[in-house]
């Protein structure tokens, strides 16, 4: 068995004892023990990667292709770069730290667990394909699950939320659909077969007036889930409303799916088309990354302030994107991953805190320093990652970004540069008032003051999820080394 | 006279003897054991079944009357798995409710004689025998639509069913004259060559169209439909929305594809248009549906029109991708109903909020019917999506992106109606929920390989391409 189906392989072996599985007890161990495993994969893929890459300088590597149906010319492809796997490693860490903390669930533990696993099916067959066939069927098992995660565990008016989320999401994929099947009927534009293979259709020279068409809808099909305004409304809902371990995953991971997907389809495949529309999206997404921020500043719900945080950082990495040079582009990869790992603990914080003390309006909190001051800390420092500052991995991705945006000298660009940079104080904003308010000062409940201190499957989530951002923040240059040289051959393909 | 040329209708010897020892047995059983029929019946069924698939080649008999080759054989096979897992599911259904149970046998005869028809209605090599075969299948249905003969709603349902049915074979029956008018001929073969497009042919296509369309409960001709399935036993609904409705499409692809394809630049933009109507129409109907039957009933229309999208591209692409469709729609549709007859047998209970907390008192109900319903969205990796994507895939490969678009903001809608049948289920608690009960040994069955055939049919990948293969049988 390759490297990489393991990690499609491994969840659907722990879903099958989870099956067999009886109470939380099991439930939660069974998950842990595939979380770690697949842990060790990741790990294991990034020291191969590193290994394969001294002497292979194809592409992708640890490629594979088995036919699936030979009439349509559909294959299972797999394979990855340096952006992948360190996306993969995103994704097996957040997953983990989700178990951990989703320790105490009470309600149908074994079905909750099985959920999350099939989501992360999901996410990483999205990250390993090559296909834009295997790709599309694994984007729609990521967003099924979201469904019942948020509709049986959820919190407030979690019906609603999550039946908003799975339309909005599923009606993005039909609109990614078409766009797919657009691609497909062009690619043999030089004369060669039809196919879904990634890396055979970006050789294509795809006619100007297809890429003119498909274009729009690949791109918007992707940068739903990853949350471009206007169509980003499902997020704070579906944040606000879903579990803490689904809130981490769905903000650290499933929304990683847009920007990847941008890259590696709509931007990769269809160039032309993108230089043709990156005008338009890129007014998109700046308005995304200012409102994002501007509407963190007004609420007073905490899941709302880190969804709408979202909206911000995630609309960055679209404005990234549509940057086309180098720079931005590695600034991109690295905002999703240090966005992954932020967003994730920062939920993953909240829970802890929502759970003792059963608000999450920050101005009915103040004083937490005081009582768990373990977790206090950690938002603390969360929040100053999140605001980018130096020795964190947000500043490096915000830094890479900003100055690739700035390599445009049009008026166009330095315009949409600078409102996008000006979200960075609002940020400061939103994330310094929370930290005043709710941690400091006098402790304004005294039902507080009896909570209990963090458990040791709590910690567990927090380290797993904080060492990576300090890691990036301090060391970005391995990171980045492996991002960037997997760059390379996309930025050829697209310019 | 050489009578190895009767083995080609074979399935249809094989399935009058059924008969004829049915209505033997019935006339012989002692009045206590006649209970067994089910047993016997489901047993010679399923030899039927499996004997089936023993190969046969391609040919004609009674001078072109009958035809056969793989396509046609493989599409029967099909009906007959289908109507297997009916007639499994009914099995429970068949024993506990029928009294006195000598109309047991009745039921099965009925229901036989029906798909007998379906089968002279495929193999039909003119116009005569394709009538016949339409009668035949349809008659039968409204006497069992009628059978539960202590509902008022039974009653209504069988009416409604013959009425309508006579009306669309009589228009059926009217356009076929015209065509006959015009060219001269019934028989397939010759009407290749002799069909012209004269006013008065494209008029007999399109009233011949309108009968067909009826079967498959497209949009203008829908009305009947969720009346019927909210009044006919749930058996004879599953059998309506999923055998019939299959049937009919694959003789009218045949038909369009075939005979009919010099007029393909009108009935192109009929089934343009039709397909858009028959998808909107029956999704957003089955929105406001609570009664499960009729919100299968409305879903199942929404899904014929996705039929359409595979029918207007009118080559072996289309061909195969509308057979793969209708193969993978049998069982996720038979899964749903399978579950909806558990219940409705068991409990008597057939609406939408009756469900709620279903899946913490029956899980294995509930985690069956949520399949059913994912595959009939068409979420992956279910079966249900690839049938889609193949159909998307045919009509985009003919250009027709709008069309597509419009199908995929449907398959959108759908999911809003199947998600609120799993939000019943799973995210809803009640205080009276559907106690847990245990099914019978031929509904578990039954239900098992409707699951089977949801969960395993989409990565068989060569299953697709063999029927690709076979549709080559037909020259387009």
């Amino acid at each position: 068995m390759d490297i990489l189906s393991l990690f499609i392989i491994v969840p659907l072996l722990t879903i099958l004892v989870l099956v067999f599985s009886k109470g939380l007890n099991q439930a939660r161990l069974i998950s842990m023990i595939g979380g770690v495993i697949q842990f060790g994969m990741a790990l294991n893929l990034v020291a191969a990667y590193f290994n394969e890459r001294t002497s292979n300088n194809d592409i992708m590597v640890f490629t594979r292709d088995i036919v699936w149906f030979k009439q349509f010319n559909i294959h299972y492809t797999i394979g990855v770069d340096g952006i992948s796997v360190a996306l993969l490693l995103l994704t097996s860490i957040v997953v983990l730290a989700g178990v951990f903390i989703s320790w105490k669930i009470h309600d149908l533990p074994k079905e909750f667990f099985i959920s999350l696993i099939v989501l992360s099916i999901g996410v990483y067959g999205f990250f390993i394909s090559l296909n834009l066939f295997t790709m599309f069927v694994f984007f729609e098992i990521a967003v099924i699950p979201m469904y019942l995660l948020i509709g049986i565990w959820g919190s407030g008016p979690k019906e609603y939320s999550a039946m908003k989320l799975t339309l909005m999401l599923m009606g993005a994929s039909a609109v990614l659909l078409v766009g797919i099947l657009g691609i497909y009927f062009n690619s043999n534009a030089d004369g060669g077969p039809l196919t879904f293979n990634i890396m055979e259709i970006a050789k294509v020279n795809i006619p100007y007036e297809a890429q003119r068409l498909f274009f729009p809808l690949t791109f918007i099909g992707f940068a739903v889930i990853g949350a471009l305004f206007p169509f980003h409304t499902w997020s704070p809902d579906g944040h606000a409303s879903a579990p803490t371990a689904v809130s981490m995953l769905h903000a650290g991971v499933l929304m990683k799916l847009g920007g990847y997907g941008v890259f590696r389809v709509a931007m990769y495949l269809l160039p032309q088309g993108a230089l043709h529309w990156s005008w338009f999206f890129i007014i998109l997404s700046a308005i995304g990354v200012i409102y994002g921020a501007f509407s963190a500043v007004k609420q007073t719900d905490l899941k709302y302030i880190n969804a709408y945080s979202s909206v911000s950082h995630l609309g960055l990495v679209l404005f990234a994107l549509l940057m086309f040079n180098k720079t931005a582009w590695n600034g991109a990869i690295l905002q999703s991953l240090s966005h992954g790992f932020m967003t994730a603990l920062f939920f993953a914080l909240i829970g802890m805190i929502y759970e003792r003390t059963h608000t999450r309006d920050v101005t009915k909190l103040g004083g937490l320093l005081k009582v768990i001051p373990f977790i206090s800390v950690i938002y603390v420092i969360t929040g100053l990652a999140s605001l980018g500052l130096p020795g964190f991995s947000g500043f490096v991705a915000e830094m890479n970004i900003f100055v690739g945006a700035f390599q445009h000298d049009t008026m166009f660009y330095r315009i949409a540069t600078i409102i996008s940079i000006s979200a960075i104080v609002v940020t400061a904003v939103y994330i310094l008032r929370v930290v005043a308010i709710m941690l400091m000062g006098p402790v304004k409940n005294e039902e507080f003051l009896g909570v209990h201190q963090v458990t040791w499957y709590e910690k567990m989530g927090i380290f797993l999820l904080l060492i990576p951002i300090v890691g990036i923040g301090i060391a970005p240059l391995w990171l980045s080394d492996m991002i960037l040289k997997s760059l390379g051959p996309f930025i050829q393909g697209v310019l | 006279m050489d009578f190895s040329n009767f083995l080609l209708m074979r399935q249809e010897i094989f399935l009058l003897a059924i008969i004829l020892v049915l209505i033997i047995a019935e006339m012989f059983m002692p009045r206590k054991k006649k209970g067994s029929i089910v047993h016997l019946s489901i047993f010679l069924f399923g030899i039927h079944t499996v004997a089936g698939f023993l190969g046969i080649h391609e040919s004609s008999m009674f001078g072109g009357m009958f035809r056969t080759n793989g396509l046609i054989h493989f599409f029967k096979n099909l009906l007959d798995v289908g109507v297997l897992i009916i007639l499994l599911q009914s099995a429970d259904w068949l024993q506990e409710k029928i009294v006195p149970q000598d109309n047991v046998a009745e039921y099965l005869i009925l229901l036989f004689s029906s798909l007998l028809g379906l089968y002279f209605m495929i193999s039909a090599g003119d116009f005569l025998m394709f009538y016949l075969g339409l009668e035949l299948s349809s008659l039968p249905i409204a006497a069992l639509a009628a059978y539960e003969t202590a509902k008022r709603k039974s009653s209504e349902a069988g009416i409604k069913f013959i009425l309508s049915a006579a009306l669309a074979s009589g228009i059926s029956l009217f356009g076929i004259s015209l065509l006959y008018a015009t060219s001269g001929s019934i028989y397939f073969d010759d009407l290749l060559v002799l069909i012209t497009s004269s006013r008065l042919s494209i008029l007999g296509m399109i009233l011949f169209f309108a009968g067909l369309a009826f079967k498959i409960s497209l949009v203008p001709f829908h009305f009947w439909t969720a009346d019927v399935y909210e009044g006919a036993p749930i058996g004879i609904a599953s059998y309506l929305s999923v055998i019939s409705k299959g049937a009919a499409a694959f003789i009218l692809l045949i038909l369009l594809f075939t005979i009919l394809k010099p007029l393909m630049h009108v009935w192109e933009n009929i089934v343009y248009g039709i397909a858009i109507a028959t998808m909107f129409i029956g999704n957003l109907f089955a929105l406001r549906q609570k009664n499960m039957k009729r919100f299968l009933a409305f879903s199942s229309i929404a899904q014929a029109g996705f039929i359409l999208l595979g029918l207007i591209v009118g080559n072996q692409l289309g061909m195969a991708t509308v057979i793969y469709f209708v193969l993978v729609y049998v069982f996720s549709n038979l899964a749903a109903f399978g579950v909806v007859q558990a219940i409705s047998l068991r409990t008597g209970k057939e609406h939408m909020n009756d469900y709620e907390g279903l899946y913490r008192t029956n899980p294995n109900l509930s985690l069956v019917l949520m399949l059913g319903l994912f595959s009939l969205a068409g979420i992956p990796p279910l079966a249900g999506f690839f049938g889609k994507f193949f159909l998307f895939t045919a009509a985009a490969s003919e250009g027709y992106y709008l069309l597509v678009f419009l199908a995929v903001v449907n398959v959108t809608i759908s999911l809003y109606y199947y998600l609120l049948v799993v939000r019943a289920m799973f995210l809803r608690k009640s205080d009276r929920p559907i106690p847990f009960f245990k099914n019978g040994i031929y509904m578990r069955l039954g239900l098992i390989i409707a699951v089977l055939g949801i969960l395993i049919l989409g990565f068989y990948g060569p299953l697709y391409d063999y029927i690709y293969e076979l549709s080559g049988s037909f020259n387009y």
